[in-house]
């Protein structure tokens, strides 16, 4: 049932997904491929969970370098974005 | 934390995600927008890191070594090697869920069907996203050459490749079969899938990779999700779904501004045939000195710019504002036009303009600024090519017919500021170079600008 519940829930994430991308103008392209290349960096939970496992093996070094690489993803997605967008404000209060 | 309410949290950080993204899409609410979604990913982090039972460790050490990483990478890189990094990002994002699957697949234990699916298809996914994207990013970087890769029977290797990897997916699905020889089956899977990768994208020219990496940030979001299929996570689905789903609405909107299909894109093989293309051209290219230039723009009402990649390359931006902002002092109205889908990726010439500080209400859009082209007196184009060229629009042999172009042809005059004589990036020849009203300025964009703006103060 709970596999059912997921899939239930990716099938409207798709949805909302297409909805949430319809007018966006040419200019913000960038940031937002950008922006939402941090999010698919939620990756980085599943990460936690795995280089958190109590017992030391193969599994949980793979873990720790799927954490190291998820949180690069996350933090510089996120960085990267702020600082292109920032360019954009400054210029709008003038 | 007890499970519901680390389910209660994860909701919450999925709002934060929808709206985050919504806000994106519009200029006055996007910065506002990437906070509220990194909010939702601290939320999302945090309340996991609460979940009981984990050794803390080796998390703080890929935490803190994850970070540094990320944060220097993205507050040295200039703003003209973002599409890179970005393409960069996104592997390893890929990269991440592809080691989220194996590491799940090596702990072992009774899983069902189900969960041997999703794992090979966090595999395969995070594979090709991780191996593609590094392709990108060496096209983009200049480290390997642009131009678009083929060699004979290539489409059927690919295939091949492709059903070999499916097909070992399969075996690995299949009940009692995983425990024998399961760990090589999912070495050669995971070789496959980076095979996948680099196969995929090396025959895409480099002019078509913003779509490239567009497409392949939806395959990360895809990854993601398939990744929240195998730890039966909710926070995971719905936010790699939700970067699937928009990364694919994205790549379609790129290929739509070049009037071609996501498949012509994919598969075309795309600015491999440069010369059989070469249509007759008449006329010559004339070149034009800096002070010739001076002299025509000191007397121009209306400059039109058009920025391209070879404005990045040249990091002209600063000087173009300089130059735009002499020329209106000196009573001219100036513009800058901005094509779809110039630069390396859509957007990337208004992010260049922007850290310049060119005004908001002097940057164009195409369909705006090819209504008044005939009135314009010079229209200078910097280092973008195919986004001018007027084949799109007359020669209907042209690959890139169809394409929608700024008309700076339609322009009284035409400056085109450019390194040397040869075609542009897609390897088409431009006929707007040997045109009536065109003049070619050689050298580098910024070294050019510098000598006009020089000429204008003394």
């Amino acid at each position: 049932m709970e596999i059912i519940l997921l899939l239930f829930i990716f099938v409207l994430a798709a949805f909302l997904g297409f909805e949430l991308i319809s007018k966006v103008p040419s200019q913000l392209h960038t940031p937002l491929m950008s922006g939402s290349n941090a999010i698919s960096g939620i990756t980085i939970v599943g990460a936690l969970i795995a280089s958190g496992q109590t017992d030391a093996n193969f599994s949980k070094w793979l873990g720790l370098a799927a954490l190291i690489l998820a949180t690069v993803n996350v933090v510089g997605g996120y960085f990267v974005t702020d600082r292109m967008l920032s360019m954009f404000k400054t210029k709008k209060q003038k | 934390m007890p499970d519901d309410l680390i389910n209660v949290s994860y909701i919450v950080s999925a709002i934060l995600f929808i709206l985050g993204i919504k806000m994106l899409g519009s200029a006055s609410t996007a910065v506002r927008g990437n906070r509220i979604s990194s909010l939702g990913m601290l939320v999302a982090v945090i309340v996991t890191l609460t979940k009981g039972g984990l050794d803390y460790h080796y998390i703080i050490i890929g935490l803190i070594i994850g970070s540094v990483i990320g944060l220097v990478a993205a507050k040295k890189v200039q703003m003209t090697g973002m599409p890179e990094l970005v393409a960069l990002f996104n592997g390893f994002g890929g990269l991440a869920s592809l080691l989220v699957g194996w590491s799940e697949f090596e702990k072992g234990g009774e899983g069902n069907w189900f969960l041997y699916s999703v794992i090979c298809i966090a595999i395969l996914i995070g594979g090709i996203t991780f191996t593609g994207s590094l392709v990108a990013y060496l096209k983009l970087s200049g480290k390997v050459g642009g131009n678009a890769v083929v060699f004979p029977f290539q489409k059927f290797i690919n295939l091949l490749v492709m059903l070999s990897a499916v097909l070992i997916g399969l075996i690995l699905i299949i009940p009692n079969n995983v425990f024998e020889n399961g760990a090589a089956l999912v070495w050669a899977l995971i070789f496959l899938a980076l095979l996948v990768g680099v196969l995929g994208v090396i025959p895409i020219g480099g002019g078509d990779m913003p779509v490239v990496i567009a497409l392949l940030n939806s395959f990360s979001g895809l990854g993601a999700a398939a990744a929240g299929f195998v730890i039966n996570n909710t926070v995971l689905v719905v936010a790699g779904c939700l970067v699937g789903a928009s990364g694919l609405i994205l790549s379609i909107i790129m290929c739509k501004a070049m009037n071609r299909s996501l498949a012509n894109v994919l598969f075309g093989g795309f600015g491999t045939s440069s010369s059989s293309s070469g249509t007759q051209v008449e006329g010559e290219m004339k070149a034009l000195s800096v002070e010739d230039s001076y002299y025509v723009l000191e007397a121009a009402q209306s400059v039109v710019f058009v920025p391209g990649y070879g404005m990045a390359v040249a990091q002209a931006q600063h000087v173009v504002k300089e130059l735009s902002e002499i020329l209106e002092r000196n009573g001219a109205e100036v513009r800058h036009a901005v094509h779809p889908v110039a630069g390396r990726m859509p957007g990337h010439m208004n992010v260049l303009l922007a850290e310049a500080d060119v005004p908001y209400e002097q940057l164009c859009e195409m369909e705006e600024v090819n209504a008044i082209m005939p009135t314009v007196d010079v229209a200078i184009v910097i280092g973008a090519n195919d986004v001018v060229n007027p084949a799109a629009i007359e020669d209907e042999d042209s690959p890139i017919w169809g394409m929608p172009i700024i008309n700076v042809h339609q322009a009284k005059s035409v400056f085109v500021l450019k390194r040397g004589q040869g075609a542009g990036y897609s390897g088409i020849i431009n006929t707007l170079f040997f045109r009536e009203n065109c003049r070619m300025i050689y050298g580098d964009a910024k070294a050019t600008i510098s000598g006009i703006v020089s000429q204008f103060d003394e």
